[in-house]
């Protein structure tokens, strides 16, 4: 094991590389401000509260599509007993009719790319 | 023991910076497939599956073939065959490594490909080949790695290994049987819908892989020490003289069943293939020529001094090699689809984007065959000095 | 310092952990499913939420009807424009649900010398005919295509092909068809309520599972002005389509393969 040294420092070099997004992130911090989103103005109450919707709309329409295709359930009931449709355009985009600034522009901020949209038509597609 | 592939002269470098070439052509062309989707290749609704399945299918029976030098050496202790049965191995590593890439450059959503896994279908014969192929890559990687380790250290392998090769005997056997097995249940497709497709596959299979195994021994007889010695080529000869036979046997079986019994459905698929039919005759000349092959090479090799000859026995594996990929490789497949069930004519011809990316999955694992046996000459200091 | 074999050890155990844990999470937020539904819905046990009326939807094809007018293209273009189907103009990588071969064709292999003058050529309508036994269904790798229990309907959830097209290998009657491109571009108007596909799925005819949920026949059955097209319960004995089948002649697609296609054909 003569080259310890030698494997040791590539080994740093690789880590540092390997880890550059997160302390770059952290350095650069200032300069990403939280972004502004175009909410509703008709409606205030989304299905489920604010914090709960943002934290897990994913897995949430990952569950209504599942239970739409393959189980035929589309009634939705909130825990405070309001109904709706199971589906992300007759009823997110309902209210959320600007995927651009409320959808997209949350999603480009936290660098998620969802494929929602290669097969789900936005409303801005349509005109 | 890795690092072995590193070292190697200027010829060896040439060699795998040309492969590496051509992997990245067919990587970029790749890309371009990824991008846009199958429509770059010559497929279309009615010839759903084409060059890639059908290279996918010719090397399932390349790493099958492994068998004939493993069942020889373990189970009737034929020594003749120690020093080869390690080549054996290492081409059914690269060759079921190119059929898993040759499966994902066919995928329309390659990223989904985990949903096999995640939702598992013990009702589609594409679960268990999954489960075939990739047992049969970590049996013969495994089994590759400690038999060469012991070699390497002067001992015996551990006696553990000993069921895990016998197990991957039958393994061999499974996995062609459920490849075919792909193909042979279904009743939309007169063509496959045969009992004798497994048996077919596994004696073209049992062919064309010795056939290779003795081309490589020959060539890398000539870039290094290393000497297969001529008794185990001459088995290696027999054993591929056997499986031609049984090979062509079983393809005059399926012409005996479509021709006599004279139903169309069977028929016109070897019409397609051999005749052309509505004025397609696409593979027509194709086939002549595997016909042609095979018959060269069962006069070469079923004449014991052709078949003992260096070049008359290279030139009869070459045969074998041609005849078998373009009956599996070209033929078998696309002709399933033509006609279709609605009695068209369709059109199938690979496009230059196809066949780059064919070539780049060939490339890479010839680039991995080319690595494993450096590492296994260097192991027994038998590289070229 | 360890050594290799130890770091391999150690190298393995982790891959290991970090591989079930995923496994264990994928579970985890499966047996999650319908977690915020109501509570009384989700109190109540899996199977007894799940619809289990027996129905078996069915059509039949008048090709009495159908023929009186070779040229109608109603019920293809309605469904077509239902469901975003684009229109790419090359026979090779064409997408239909519905659409017309000649007689010939669609019923190959049954025909004879002395049929009836211009029979063979006479344009069929050709749609999925959600077997009883489905062939693709059996074939799917992921269950991204299967037979709905409740209904007949052999569905499509374009959520989890992986575009292997073995479905479309194993089908008798040409009735899937796979995206080879980005099918957008080619869809003349794009409809918002409809998804479209994306490339590298196949997609079919679903007998308009999202219409009948609505309580509205399919597309193509009420674009049809001629009432050719018959759509109903099969396992209901007094239903139009089983009293047409009782007394007509009719004919199913190659019945030899043994997949109970539930589209018929009632002959002239």
């Amino acid at each position: 094991m003569h080259d310890t040294g030698k494997i040791l420092a590539g080994l740093a070099v690789f880590l540092a590389l390997a880890t550059s997004p997160l302390w770059y992130a952290s350095l650069a911090r200032s300069s990403a401000a939280a972004p502004r989103l175009d909410l509703p103005a008709a409606e205030r109450r989304c299905v489920l509260p604010r914090e709960v919707i943002r934290a897990s709309h994913m897995q949430l329409l990952d569950e209504w599509r599942t239970q739409v295709v393959r189980d035929g359930q589309r009634d939705y009931v909130t825990p405070d007993g309001r109904r709706f449709d199971k589906s992300l355009t007759r009823t997110c985009l309902k209210c959320h009719s600007n995927e651009k600034n409320f959808c997209s522009r949350c999603h480009d901020y936290a660098g998620a790319k969802p494929v929602c949209w290669n097969c789900h038509v936005k409303p801005e597609d349509i005109k | 023991m890795l690092e072995k592939a590193l070292l190697g002269g200027w010829k060896y470098w040439l060699w795998i910076l040309g492969l590496l070439a051509v992997c990245l052509i067919g990587g970029l062309c790749y890309l371009w497939q990824f991008n846009v989707g199958l429509g770059i290749t010559g497929l279309g609704r009615d010839v759903a599956w084409g060059f890639y399945i059908a290279q996918f299918t010719f090397l399932v029976g390349v790493a099958a073939s492994a068998v004939m030098v493993v069942l020889p050496y373990y189970l009737h202790d034929y020594k003749e065959f120690g020093k080869i049965t390690i080549l054996g191995e290492c081409l059914a590593v690269s060759a079921i490594i190119m059929c898993v890439s040759f499966i994902l450059v066919d995928m329309g959503q390659p990223l989904r490909l985990m949903n096999i896994m995640l939702h598992p279908t013990p009702n589609s014969m594409i679960f268990w080949d999954v489960i075939a192929l990739n047992g049969y890559l970590a049996l013969n990687a495994l089994i590759g790695y400690v038999t060469l380790s012991a070699e390497r250290n002067g001992v015996p392998p551990p006696a553990w290994i000993k069921p895990i090769i016998i197990l991957s005997i039958p393994w061999a056997v499974s996995i062609h049987t459920v490849t075919a097995f792909l193909y042979a249940g279904l009743a939309a497709r007169p063509f496959w819908l045969t009992a004798v497709l497994a048996p077919r596959f596994l004696a073209s299979a049992f062919a064309s892989g010795p056939a290779i195994l003795i081309l490589l021994c020959m060539v890398i007889k000539r870039v290094s020490r290393f000497d297969a010695g001529s008794v185990a080529v001459g088995k290696l000869a027999v054993i591929a003289t056997y499986a031609m036979v049984v090979n062509v046997f079983f393809v005059l079986m399926e012409l005996f069943t479509a021709i006599y019994s004279g139903m169309p459905e069977h028929i016109s698929h070897f019409q397609y293939l051999f005749a052309g039919l509505g004025g397609d005759a696409t593979l027509v000349p194709w086939m002549r020529v595997s016909v042609a092959l095979a018959v060269l090479a069962l006069a070469l090799l079923l004449n014991p001094g052709t078949r003992r000859r260096e070049w008359t026995l290279s030139v009869a594996c070459l045969a074998i090699f041609g005849s078998i990929w373009i009956d599996k490789g070209l033929g078998m497949v696309v002709t399933g689809f033509i006609p279709t069930p609605l009695g068209r004519v369709a059109k199938y011809w690979p496009t230059a984007p196809e066949l780059m990316i064919s070539l780049g999955v060939y490339a890479a694992g010839l680039l991995l065959l080319t690595a494993f046996y450096k590492i296994v000459l260097s192991v027994r200091g038998e590289t070229a000095a | 310092m360890i050594n290799r074999k130890e770091f391999l050890k150690a190298a393995g155990c982790a891959a290991l952990a970090a591989v079930t844990g995923r496994w264990a999470a994928a579970a985890e937020t499966a047996s999650k499913a319908g977690r915020p539904q109501s509570a009384e819905e989700a109190a109540r046990p899996r199977h007894e939420r799940r619809p289990r009326a027996s129905r078996q939807w069915g059509m039949a094809v008048d090709l009495r009807k159908c023929w009186k007018d070779e040229g109608c293209r109603d019920c293809i273009a309605a469904c077509h424009q239902e469901h975003n189907v684009p229109d790419l103009g090359n026979p090779k990588e064409e997408v239909k649900w519905i659409w017309k071969e000649p007689f010939e064709h669609a019923f190959h292999g049954e025909g004879h010398d002395f049929e009836k003058a211009g029979l063979g050529d006479l344009p069929t309508p050709l749609l999925c005919n959600h077997c009883e036994k489905p062939a693709c269904a059996k074939v799917c790798p992921t269950k991204a295509t299967w037979r709905r229990e409740e209904d007949g309907i052999v569905m499509m959830d374009w959520h989890r092909c992986i575009g292997c097209r073995y479905c479309i290998v194993a089908c008798p009657y040409g009735s899937r068809s796979f995206n080879w491109r980005d099918p957008r571009p080619f869809i003349k108007k794009v409809r918002a309520e409809f998804p479209t596909r994306t490339r590298g799925v196949v997609e079919k005819c679903t007998f308009c599972e999202e219409r009948l949920a609505q309580g509205k026949p399919p597309a193509c059955v009420e674009a049809c002005k001629a009432k050719a097209l018959v759509f109903g319960d099969l396992s209901d004995e007094g239903s139009e389509v089983r009293k047409l089948l009782k007394s007509n002649f009719s004919l199913v697609r190659k019945p030899g393969l043994g997949t109970r296609p539930k589209v018929y054909y009632l002959a002239p």
